[in-house]
């Protein structure tokens, strides 16, 4: 072991590099590429998954969107195509009963599923806006980037206040430029609502975009007149939990409660952000897997062709290495000298590798900054991959140096001299 | 120095077995300069190649310096090749991409000598070889009768017991080839044990000692009166 780190068995090593650089610089091009790809693959799936990771860092992606439909089936003494229309109750129910929910939100809206979108009206500029009312907790489910103000918190419920967080698009279209709406009343349906905050447009949002307006379910309820009928309700399932699994549960305690037949699939309708999220997730981690293969393999290849070039090498220079043992240099001492050499250049050519695969992302990364709508963010490949692939290079390139090293010294020295 | 008894050798070449060397004797004293002569192909490489431990006998005893030689493994042979012998080849077999310092410095690398040391030695050859100033220049960049005097350098390095030299003038014209017996006699006049194989009389009349070849055995064994090389020079 000693003698890997003697100066004198590097400048034997440098000695036979040198001596052909063309062939050198050919031997490590296979790595170099495989690296090259490991690298950048890796930091490109990589950037894939921040950029998803970033598009739904505001979302509680593990949920379900949830309403009633009519139904399908005649049962217990109902027609079919019966309306069923969700209730807040529903909705406690659901939270204490199904397994791994970790909160429920009913939300109800105007000018979206049902209903024209209400007149909203500043002094002499008016419009027509999608109006939503929410639980403030509506923001652990999509949450709302505040421009200005607020959003709604737990009093606006309990006190049933006429305030509202309107769309930045509303605050344009009915406010002048340098008018703060915060503070101020506008009109929605000929009710005056005090403005409290702004949002601005989530990249995430299913329904706002950025020309809604939320006030308090509960003011919704007493302003439009719903009782205690939801619109829809988002159900949130802790990170870990089948989310599809809570879909089926969700929906047998409802069949239960609504007299619906066991096999209705027309009754409820669900969207299932969570599986969506998890194909999602599944497509980002084979990509990464795929890198990690495709990259693999093309090392192997690379470590391989060293190998190989330096197996035609030994050939080559077979009559050195009989001078060599002839002056007393050990089978050893020859073989270390060979595998040295590969793990060397499977190294070297590695590192470059790693540093244009490196230089490549940045590059990259600088351009993904202008693709707005592209998932790509902070393309990095982590350093235990790093260690990973200069361990595989490593252990692949003593493996493979052990061939033309056995080779080399298998040759007998009178042999070796003897070849012309 | 050298002992050997009932010496065989013979090489199979598919079916045929050629029985190259059929009991060789002989002894050789320290400091003594001998010439192994006969013609080609009468086994004079392959006996000096068994001394040198680049191969082996297939029956007989062989002594080096009152050591048994047999049985060796490649490590065992690599260390007295090291320790024991400096080798001198026909075709010189210097390394092409080293220079003559480099080259002369080889054999002490392998004896684990530091790199101080063997820069000292190896200038310290090449100078007495009088390449002093060639000491930078790689083997193509020098001519047969220096690259010999390198390779020479080199074999001495080590400080070898025994000089083997396999036709060191056979690459070589009439005037080099003096100036190298000269500088082997002046070595041997220093005490050195020397085996040169040659094939031409002139040369093996410089020695002390020839050793005559024939059917693989030696055929005459003789001690000559030396002609010095500097006289023709
Ligand atoms: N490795 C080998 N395999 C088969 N035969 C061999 C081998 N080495 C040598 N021989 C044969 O053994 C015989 C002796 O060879 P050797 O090289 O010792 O001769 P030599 O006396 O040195 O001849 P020259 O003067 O031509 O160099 C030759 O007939 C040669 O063909
Ligand atoms: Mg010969």
């Amino acid at each position: 072991m000693r003698f890997i780190f003697t100066r004198d068995t590097w400048q034997e090593i440098f000695g036979t590099i040198r001596k052909n650089k063309l062939r050198t610089a050919i031997t490590i091009i296979g790595v170099f590429w495989g690296i090259l790809l490991f690298v950048g693959l890796q930091g490109a799936a990589k950037g894939m998954e921040n950029g998803f990771d970033y598009t739904f860092k505001d979302l509680a992606t593990n949920s379900i969107f949830l309403w009633g439909q009519q139904t399908g089936i005649p049962y217990a003494g109902y027609n079919r195509n019966r309306t069923i229309r969700l209730e807040l109750n529903d909705t406690y129910r659901i939270a204490n009963q199904v397994e791994g929910v970790q909160f429920v939100v009913p939300r109800n809206a105007k000018g979206i599923f049902d209903g024209a979108a209400p007149l909203v009206v500043n002094k002499l500029k008016s419009g027509n806006y999608k109006v939503f009312g929410d639980y403030p907790i509506i923001d652990n489910v999509s949450k709302k980037k505040l421009r200005k103000g607020r959003f709604l918190n737990h009093k606006d419920i309990s006190s049933n206040r006429k305030i509202c967080v309107i769309g930045e698009r509303i605050e344009k279209e009915l406010f002048e430029k340098d008018d703060n709406p915060i503070g101020q009343y506008i009109k929605i349906s000929n009710i005056y609502f005090q403005i409290v905050g702004v949002y601005k447009e989530n990249n995430t949002d299913f329904f706002e975009g950025d020309d809604s307006i939320f006030i308090p379910f509960t003011t919704f309820k007493k302003v439009f007149n719903t009782g205690n009928r939801i619109g829809w309700m988002v159900i949130a399932g802790y990170p870990d939990e089948d989310i599809v699994a809570i879909e089926e549960k969700t929906k047998e305690l409802l069949k239960r409660r609504y007299s619906v037949h066991p096999n209705d699939e027309r009754a409820f309708g669900a969207a299932n952000f969570g599986e969506m999220f998890g194909k999602i997730t599944g497509f980002v981690k084979g990509l990464k897997f795929t890198a990690l293969i495709v990259g693999i393999a093309t090392i192997l290849a690379g470590v391989i062709a060293i190998g190989n070039i330096l197996l035609i090498t030994v050939k080559e220079r077979t009559k050195e290495i009989g001078i060599r043992r002839a002056l007393g240099a050990k089978p050893g001492e020859i073989r270390g000298q060979i595998i040295l050499e590969s793990v060397f250049l499977t190294l070297v050519a590695g590192i470059l590798g790693m540093t244009v695969g490196g230089l490549s992302l940045s590059v990259l990364n600088n351009f993904a900054k202008s693709w707005d709508d592209f998932p790509f963010m902070n393309p990095t490949v982590s350093l235990q991959y790093i260690g990973f692939a200069i361990a595989i290079m490593v252990i692949l390139g003593t493996l493979i140096g052990l061939i033309p090293a056995q080779r080399a010294v298998s040759i007998r020295p009178i042999e070796a001299l003897r070849e012309e | 120095m050298i002992q050997i008894n009932e010496l065989h050798k013979s090489y199979r070449m598919g079916s045929n077995e050629l029985h190259v060397l059929k009991g060789i004797n002989l002894d050789i004293k320290e400091g003594e300069f001998v010439s192994i002569m006969g013609s080609s192909g009468s086994g004079k490489s392959t006996l000096l190649n068994i001394i040198g431990m680049l191969d082996v006998a297939e029956r007989g005893e062989y002594i080096l310096d009152n050591v048994p030689i047999e049985n060796l493994s490649e490590k065992k042979a690599a260390i007295y090749r090291n320790k024991f012998l400096g080798f001198i080849f026909q075709s010189f077999n210097l390394i092409n991409y080293k220079n003559a310092a480099e080259n002369v410095a080889l054999p002490l690398y392998y004896q684990g000598i530091s790199r101080k040391i063997r820069k000292e030695k190896s200038l310290y050859y090449l100078e007495k070889v009088g390449l002093a100033d060639w000491a930078h220049h790689l083997p193509s960049e020098l001519s047969g009768g220096q690259k010999q005097r390198v390779a020479i350098a080199r074999a001495l390095a080590s400080e070898p017991k025994v000089l083997l030299a396999d036709e060191p003038t056979g690459a070589l014209d009439t005037k080099t080839s003096y100036e190298v017996m000269d500088f082997l006699q002046g070595i041997n006049d220093e005490g050195k044990t020397i085996l040169v194989v040659t094939h031409e009389p002139d040369i093996a009349d410089m020695t002390k000692r020839i050793v005559q070849l024939k059917d693989g055995v030696i055929e005459k064994d003789t001690f000559v009166e030396q002609v010095r090389a500097s006289e023709h020079v």
